[in-house]
């Protein structure tokens, strides 16, 4: 970046450095910040702009999807990703489980002062090389600094717009007695990851976290013409609480087999050793489907054939229920109910 | 997962419950009491109610460590926290169980207490060693599972000479807690709590063993089945009880061998009596004060005591007016005859102990069991 070069006297020393309250306060410490770290590994044509916004051209017939999403996971660093490939995809598929084509993403940074300049920057190329391959690139940024002590390493809040065709959007109250709930792989994979190295256990092969962006996953979904009620990516509070939600909002009740439920064998255990349920356990890289039931087989196989969706599975169905109560027959040969995640059973997840 | 889906099998479970239904005579009820928290859980998280005819009705007893935890125990700790500024230390669970003016462990860290979860006693410790500062107490509740482990820290306290640690000792005896329940009044006199039997504890009889059921059997001809945790051993233990009853025999019998035997953990046992002794008396939420049922530190451990440390006085509060846990702890009454199930006492909300703990009885029929409600 010769430009650069004349304009800051020496250049950032990102093997070495840290982060200080210079680099939030809007001078030249700022700029070259941006220019030498984030512009570098994040730049495109929208960002290069330079100024307070991005000017985006205005996108065709259809409906805008806007979705934001903080992110605050510990440790910053885990089995399978980092806090900046989970900042582009957790926004990505908020977008994607809406109907929509993500088109662009902002993103903020809250570093904390003293926050090596090494760690930035791989978490800066781990969030370029995951917009890349989404295609969806990050055309606005901010930067904050704040006092060491203040914060806990970076947090990152981006946000997602989308474009989606005229009545092809999905919503959580779309489910209908009837239809088919179907899983595109194994559940609660990013929560336990993060759990093993908070908890240090010491699993002989590491439990990876799903995260991945699933708007290709979902285009394949929708080609296969299988009439998709209701998407959602089960995040915080685990498949449990994301149906209870759409339970609530479709006004219907649930019914799910337990022995249907695709959990990773690691996960399970570990889940065990800590006295934790997988189906509240947090995924980056799972949705679940709901559709019409006479769908649910053609929109399996569209699922198993996409690298992401290769352990989907149809777990359950959507009846009529005036208490919206989600309920499972147990592997064991009764029945529960499935509810809402009560408090805060694995902060900071994501 | 191995050694796990074993005893969570449907296959033998339907086998089991096949059995139980032709061995359970038609012409009689059977009420059995699970005594553990873990047991009410796997009860109602794996549906074995379900599987069992309806003349063989499940009682839940007391045997959860928060729920039995008095209103004015939590204030001890709450008051350890805002007024003496320590940094307290407990289980998970305690920290939601409600105390004096509206107030948790959880509300009383958001009015700025330290207070904080821990796994272990032994993180405790280290919080204490960490940081000389610092006072440390560890609130330490539960049956003689969670017993040992606090012993140990205590001694290992000692051995380090740390002046900045202590512990709030809350332990309690399960016999103690089943003596109560055979002697109140709804079993013995007025036979309001029809009971055939009791499920014995899974990990408290790791550590006490067998023989300290023997004398319920004998005493007062109630059959007892120690049973592990997982659903298969409950069904296994429900079907051993319908058997006994059948039979005419009350015994202490053991389904849970593979973890239990009759003397249970001796070094386990020394331990405990080499730092505790038994206190006169203890209030016990639902069971009211129970002579000899609980532990305090020995003399010689005193200055690990946090309740001499702090000149601690024990004020004891009545429960919410409202609220039946103390009638659903001694099987009196179910989760969902308590008017304020559901509505105004929730998992989020809770208003009694039961409503706390996943092995309390209200939190789990909430949790797993009120589609059954009308």
């Amino acid at each position: 970046m010769p430009e650069a070069r004349k304009v800051y006297a020496r250049r950032l020393d990102i093997r070495h450095g840290q982060v200080e309250l210079a680099h939030g306060s809007g001078g030249r410490a700022m700029a070259q910040l941006i220019d030498e770290l984030f512009a570098r590994h994040l730049g495109n044509e929208y960002l290069a702009q330079g100024d307070d916004g991005a000017l985006l051209p205005a996108p065709g017939a259809g409906r805008l999807v806007l979705a934001t999403d903080s992110h605050v996971v510990s440790p910053l660093f885990f089995p399978g990703g980092d806090i900046g490939c989970l900042a582009v995809h957790g926004t990505i598929n908020d977008v994607a489980v809406m109907g929509a084509r993500p088109l662009w993403l902002s993103a903020c940074f809250i570093v904390e002062e003293g926050f090596k300049l090494a760690e930035l920057a791989l978490i800066v190329q781990s969030m370029a090389a995951a917009a890349t391959a989404a295609g969806v690139p990050v055309v606005a940024g901010d930067t904050k600094v704040v006092e060491r002590g203040k914060g806990d390493g970076v947090f990152i809040t981006t946000t997602g717009v989308g474009i989606v065709a005229e009545g092809m959007e999905l919503s959580g109250r779309a489910a209908r007695p009837g239809d088919a709930i179907l899983v595109s792989g194994t559940l609660g994979d990013h929560g336990m990851a993060i759990m093993a190295v908070r908890e240090s256990l010491g699993f002989a092969s590491p439990i990876v976290s799903d995260t991945a962006a699933l708007h290709g996953l979902i285009a394949a979904m929708r080609a296969s013409g299988a009439e998709i009620h209701v998407l959602r990516d089960p995040t915080r509070g685990g498949l449990a609480t994301t149906l209870n939600e759409i339970a609530r909002q479709s006004g219907v009740g649930m019914m799910l087999r337990e022995k249907a439920v695709p959990v990773n064998p690691a996960v399970a255990a570990a889940c065990e050793f800590l006295g934790l349920d997988p189906l509240y356990v947090a995924s980056e890289g799972k949705l679940l489907a709901i559709c019409a039931e006479r769908d649910a087989n053609a929109l399996l196989a569209a699922m198993r054939a996409h690298p992401l969706g290769r352990q989907a599975a149809i777990i359950g169905s959507v009846h009529a229920d005036p208490r919206h109560f989600v309920q499972m027959t147990t592997g064991f040969g009764g029945r529960r109910i499935v509810d809402w995640l009560s408090g805060d059973q694995l902060p900071r997840i994501c | 997962m191995k050694f796990i889906d074993e005893f969570r099998d449907g296959e033998l479970a339907r086998g089991l419950a096949r059995a139980i239904h032709r061995e359970a005579g038609a012409d009689r009820r059977y009420h059995f009491m699970e005594f553990c928290g873990g047991h009410t859980h796997a009860i109602s998280r794996y549906g074995v109610c379900d599987l069992l005819p309806g003349n063989v009705r499940m009682i839940h007893g007391p045997g959860c460590p928060v729920c039995v935890l008095p209103i004015g125990r939590v204030d001890q700790a709450i008051g350890l926290a805002l007024e003496e500024g320590v940094t307290l230390c407990t289980y998970g669970d305690c920290l939601r169980v409600p105390a004096s003016d509206g107030l948790s462990l959880l509300q009383a860290r958001a009015r700025g207490g330290d207070i904080r979860m821990v796994y272990s006693s032994a993180d405790a410790v280290a919080l204490a060693q960490r940081d000389a500062q610092r006072q440390v107490v560890f609130f330490a509740i539960g049956f003689e599972t969670t017993t040992p482990p606090t012993a140990v820290a205590i001694k290992q306290a000692a051995a380090l000479g740390l002046p900045n640690f202590s512990v709030l000792c809350c332990h309690v005896l399960t016999p103690s807690a089943i003596a109560s329940i055979l002697e109140s009044p709804e079993v013995r006199r007025w036979g309001t709590v029809p009971l055939d039997g009791f499920i014995g504890p899974a990990h408290v009889s790791t550590i006490i063993g067998s023989r300290p059921y023997e004398f319920f059997a004998e005493e007062y001809r109630k059959p007892v089945v120690i049973a592990g945790f997982e659903p298969l051993d409950v069904l296994q233990a429900i079907r051993m009880l319908i058997r006994q009853v059948n039979e005419g025999r009350a015994e202490v019998e053991n389904e849970f061998s593979r973890a239990v035997d009759r003397d249970g953990n001796l070094k386990a046992q020394r331990l405990v009596a080499e730092v505790f002794e038994l206190r006169k008396q203890f209030e016990w939420r639902g069971l009211n004060v129970l002579p000899y049922s609980a532990l305090r530190i020995r003399s010689q451990f005193a200055e690990f005591d946090a309740e001499r440390r702090f000149s601690l006085a024990y004020t004891p509060v009545p429960d919410h007016k409202g609220c039946d846990c103390g009638a659903i702890l001694r099987g009196v009454r179910r989760p969902a005859d308590c008017r304020l199930f559901g509505t105004v006492c929730t998992p989020e909300n809770p208003v009694g102990s039961c409503m706390v703990s996943p092995e309390g009885a209200c939190a789990a029929h909430y949790t797993y069991g009120r589609y059954r409600d009308a």
